[in-house]
């Protein structure tokens, strides 16, 4: 288990939002979280960056408290990872280029050629061509998401968090996209966790699937099991997504 | 009983920004003094904080003199000691005026822009983003500003000086008809290597006030108790952090002043 998250809590105000989670991340395996929209998701991602801290609960990465580490131990925790944010969250007053090269020149000791030929080998493996000296206000909100994607795995991460890779892009993007998570996922056997509404698509990728609904986790588990859990909010779920498939196959039973 | 729990909690409000605040300054200092350094952003700051100012510098400094030899002139002559225009102009531009002045237009100039720019990149996630990279955002984004105010603000000061002591000249000698040699001379005479030594001192705590305020009202724009959310967050900071560091400007002013006479 590479990230656990044991009875986390938080609360914003008065709001709670997540309420009790129990998660564990097995190393070098994709786990995808689903869930309705504003099930907390997204903050449950920030929980295991460190970003936000829980009321209640711990979260482990590696066998330590994300929140009782010190500046070092998180930044050396940090540099394994590779974060897409729902917002793409691009640096905006450089250009895409720039965006994409950031981690290596900050990070790392390679010369401007390499680098150079790093940034638009991976600009090009997401279909982004020719639009290096752009800034990020100038491309469509799918390619901000691409350049968003080409900077977390820039650094080729051990532990990739992707907030809706696909959202916003097209079938045959979104599909290409996948299809290079399972190619470089075999390739590197990086850890992921993926938050995605694009269930049913998504499971032929996942090794695990979590399901996040009222404040808790309903389940964490293989694509097979979940779509036969007993679980009354994971049955709901999956046959919400996969409708068809699903009640005709309970009707001829 | 609601006014109390209001003040109450205005009063911890104060305090814990004071406190964030403080560590924030620390953690750029602490920062400030581990190279390396990246030469190609702190000389993007210098240019942004300090070659695009002189020319507002200049500008100001030179209509600061021109009106320090008029008022000068008139409140001298009464006295019949016109010859002390020189040094009056001279003291008084070196060791208050100028450092002031100047950084009180390097706030509205660069202040502002800083404190935007912070806050815009922590309301779009862009530190978080820094932050997940390992990358330190004060390494990375507040070291070179720091660097840039702590050159710049006294190498425009002294600009200030320059330009306003040329500006008292034409005014007071061209204009007025002071005589020149008096007007240097003068000068020459009362200011001493403690009055710039003053001056370049104060500057030098502008600079780091300056850079201090406005780049942590806009790093800590999420925790602001009014809500810094969107455009009027981003707006409202900005404003608080101008007028927050022109008031701690003159305030530093009286105690630098008062520690250092
Ligand atoms: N910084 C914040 N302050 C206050 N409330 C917040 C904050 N961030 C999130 N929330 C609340 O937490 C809840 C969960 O938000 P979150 O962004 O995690 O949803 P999500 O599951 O990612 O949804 P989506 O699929 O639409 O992205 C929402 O109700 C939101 O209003
Ligand atoms: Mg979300």
């Amino acid at each position: 288990m590479i990230i656990r998250l044991e009875g986390v809590e938080k609360s914003f105000g008065t709001q709670k939002v997540l309420n009790g989670i129990d998660l564990s991340i097995p190393e070098g395996r994709t786990t995808v979280i689903v869930g309705a929209s504003g099930q907390g998701k997204s903050v449950l991602i920030k929980h295991m960056l460190g970003l936000l801290r829980a009321d209640c609960g711990r979260v482990l990465v590696n066998g330590l408290d994300i929140a009782a580490m010190n500046k070092k131990q998180l930044k050396e925790t940090r540099t394994k990872f590779g974060v897409l944010f729902q917002g793409a969250a691009l640096f905006d007053s450089i250009t895409v280029f720039d965006n994409v090269a950031l981690p290596l020149r900050e990070r790392t000791h390679m010369t401007k050629i390499q680098i150079r030929k790093k940034v638009l080998e991976k600009l090009s493996l997401l279909d982004l061509d020719g639009v290096d000296q752009k800034y990020p206000a100038q491309l469509s909100g799918g390619m901000k998401k691409r350049v968003g994607l080409a900077r977390a795995l820039v650094l080729e991460p051990r532990i990739v968090f992707l907030d809706e890779p696909t959202t916003g892009l097209d079938v045959k993007r979104s599909q290409e996209i996948y299809r290079l998570f399972h190619r470089t996922q075999a390739q590197f056997g990086y850890t992921a966790v993926i938050v995605s509404h694009d269930a049913p698509k998504i499971f032929k990728l996942a090794d695990y699937i979590a399901l996040i609904a009222d404040k808790k986790i309903q389940g964490c588990l293989s694509p097979e099991d979940f779509q036969l859990s007993d679980n009354p909010y994971i049955k709901a779920f999956v046959e919400e997504t996969m409708g068809s498939i699903y009640i005709s196959g309970t009707d001829r039973s | 009983m609601k006014w109390l729990e209001e003040l109450g909690a205005n009063i911890i409000e104060l305090v814990a920004q004071m406190g964030r605040m403080t560590v924030f300054l620390l953690r750029c200092i602490c920062n400030l003094l581990i190279p390396p350094y990246n030469l190609s952003h702190i000389m993007q700051q210098i240019h942004f904080i300090g070659a695009a100012s002189v020319f507002v510098i200049i500008f100001t400094g030179a209509f600061t003199g021109m009106v320090l030899g008029l008022q000068g002139y008139y409140s001298l002559s009464q006295f019949g000691s016109e010859a002390a225009l020189g040094s009056a102009v001279g003291l008084s531009l070196i060791r208050e005026l100028g450092p002031v002045l100047t950084a009180l237009m390097v706030t509205g100039r660069a202040g502002s822009a800083i404190c935007a720019e912070i806050g815009i990149m922590r309301n779009s996630e862009q530190i978080d983003a820094l932050e997940c990279m390992a990358i330190d955002p004060f390494r990375y984004l507040m070291v070179p500003k720091f660097l840039a105010g702590i050159i710049c603000l006294p190498l425009l000061t002294s600009i200030f000086d320059v330009v306003g002591i040329l500006g008292g000249f034409v005014v007071g000698v061209n204009l007025l008809g002071v005589n020149e040699g008096s007007y240097f001379h003068g000068m020459y005479k009362s200011v001493v290597w403690k009055d710039i030594y003053m001056g370049l001192v104060k500057s030098l705590c502008f600079g780091i006030l300056i850079i201090w305020i406005c780049a942590s009202k806009g790093f800590f724009l999420h925790l602001e108790k009014s809500g810094g959310f969107g455009a009027e967050g981003v707006s409202r900071a900005t404003t608080s952090a101008v007028v927050l560091s022109s008031v701690s400007i003159l305030v530093w002013d009286y105690l630098i002043t008062s520690m250092m006479l």
